[in-house]
């Protein structure tokens, strides 16, 4: 009856597990850009750039992921666009790791010392200058640990786009638990590839978190 | 004309005048100590000077260029005018040359070759050339201080404006800072030292101002000042018990 060998499952899975890491890079890039913008936005001196920023990030942190994907599937379908589920969920994506983003590396400028800015300035530097060379240096060196680190909830977030129908990993095994009837097995592999991808990340930016601090020992 | 004109400033926080009117001109190559309380507006007085606060009334003009606050204009000025902390701000990610050269670099566009020569060169006059490769957090208190006094004076500043510079330092460090202001003193650089070195400022300073709840209460040369305090606030300051 089972024609299905637990290599069968595996290499199924794995297939299907290409696509997360796609989307996962799609995401974590593309969120980094418009995160970016975001940030400068964030920090800039006008009052519509802070103001459309921090609504925008506190929209996307204060609803679910899920939510999301969904206005951005059915959503724009309301207006006789057919969205296809790849573009639906990366366009959530990118928007939603975007808002977090901006939001660590917002704490990270803003750890840097009030001093920076005045020794830049009476230097005669101006705000990029300021930006490019003095603060955005030292900032990175924060931002790393924390950035990967949550490179780990883009990974783990793409899981919820198998529910507008995108053919990721967690949607693989539940299309391959339809046919074999192993939910166990099926899903076990599953959970085992999603942590073969995350714990090296969550590995890593403990390993640089001690890197940067080592580096920076007295501030 | 005076280097430096500063005409009833007024500075509020709030409710909060900092700063009541005050009036100083410094004639080029003058070194004023600027002593009083904590609160009675010093420290202020010289951010104003560099832009780091804008001022509410009155008028400061340096070198006959008038402290306008946008962008090109105060960076105008803060060519002309340097200014050195308390709390060194060094630029921790930079070695001590690279300090030196990044505003050259930056701001001036000063070739990298060129830049490098004159942070040697600073670094040699504060006496740390051999310290040109070091990192910040490398450096004691008053060898961060004296790279950041390199890094003000290779913008080639016509006046310095020093916020109580050794008040962060270790008693033991204080006098290598203080050696090489009195250097920069005795070349003729104009300075404005906001500072609790009375010796000092007896010792080297052209004029001394004190200030006393936003104004200037009393100013005049160091052996006036400090020998014959004419107001109960300087004696008191001073500790002079009569």
């Amino acid at each position: 009856m089972n024609d299905f060998s637990t290599w069968d499952i595996l290499r199924n899975l794995l297939m299907a597990a290409r696509w997360t890491v796609l989307l996962s890079l799609v995401s974590f890039v593309g969120g980094s850009l418009v995160g970016l913008a975001l940030l400068f936005a964030r920090i800039g001196k006008g009052r519509l750039g802070p103001a459309f920023a921090k609504t925008y990030i506190e929209l996307f942190q204060g609803t679910p992921l899920l939510m999301q994907l969904f206005l951005a599937f059915f959503g724009l379908g309301l207006f006789g666009i057919d969205v296809p589920a790849w573009l639906a969920a990366g366009l959530a994506l990118i928007l939603w790791t975007a808002a977090f983003l901006a939001e660590i590396w917002r704490g990270c400028v803003e750890s840097v010392a009030k001093g920076q800015w005045e020794a830049s300035s009476s230097l005669g530097m101006g705000y990029l200058q300021q930006m490019r060379w003095v603060i955005l240096p030292q900032a990175l060196r924060v931002a790393v640990p924390p950035t990967v680190g949550f490179s780990v909830q883009v990974v783990k977030g793409t899981a919820l786009t198998s529910i507008i129908g995108f053919v990721e990993l967690s949607k693989a095994g539940t299309m391959v638990t339809n046919a074999t009837f192993e939910p166990f097995t099926v899903y076990g592999f599953v959970a085992l590839i999603y942590f073969c991808l995350c714990w090296p990340l969550s590995k890593s930016s403990q390993i640089l978190e001690r890197k940067l601090n080592v580096a920076h020992r007295n501030h | 004309m005076s280097l430096i004109e500063i005409t009833e400033v007024k500075k509020r926080f709030g409710d909060n005048e900092v700063l009541k009117g005050i009036n100083i001109d410094v004639e080029p190559g003058e070194v004023i100590a600027i002593i009083g309380k904590s609160g009675s507006g010093k420290s202020t007085l010289l951010r104003c000077i560099n832009g780091l606060e804008t001022i509410d009334e009155g008028s400061i003009s340096v070198a006959g260029a008038q402290l306008l606050p946008d962008e090109l204009h105060l960076k105008a000025l803060r060519l002309k005018v340097g200014m050195i902390f308390q709390g060194f701000n060094l630029f921790p990610h930079l070695t001590a040359g690279r300090n030196v050269m990044l505003s050259q670099m930056v701001v001036r566009k000063t070739p990298k070759a060129e830049a490098e020569a004159m942070a040697k060169k600073m670094l040699e006059r504060v006496g740390l050339g051999h310290k040109f490769d070091a990192y910040p957090d490398q450096l004691s208190g008053g060898q961060q201080q004296r790279v950041a006094i390199a890094r003000a004076l290779a913008m080639q500043p016509i006046a310095l404006l020093c916020d109580e510079i050794t008040s962060a330092l270790d008693p033991e460090l204080v006098n290598e800072v203080l050696a090489v202001v009195k250097e920069l003193a005795s070349e003729g650089m104009t300075l404005l030292m906001v500072t609790h070195e009375m010796r000092f400022a007896r010792d080297v300073c052209s004029r001394v101002v004190f200030m006393h709840q936003g104004r200037v209460h009393e100013i005049g040369p160091p052996g006036e000042v400090f020998a014959n305090p004419k107001t109960p606030e300087l004696k008191q300051f001073l500790g002079v018990v009569h």
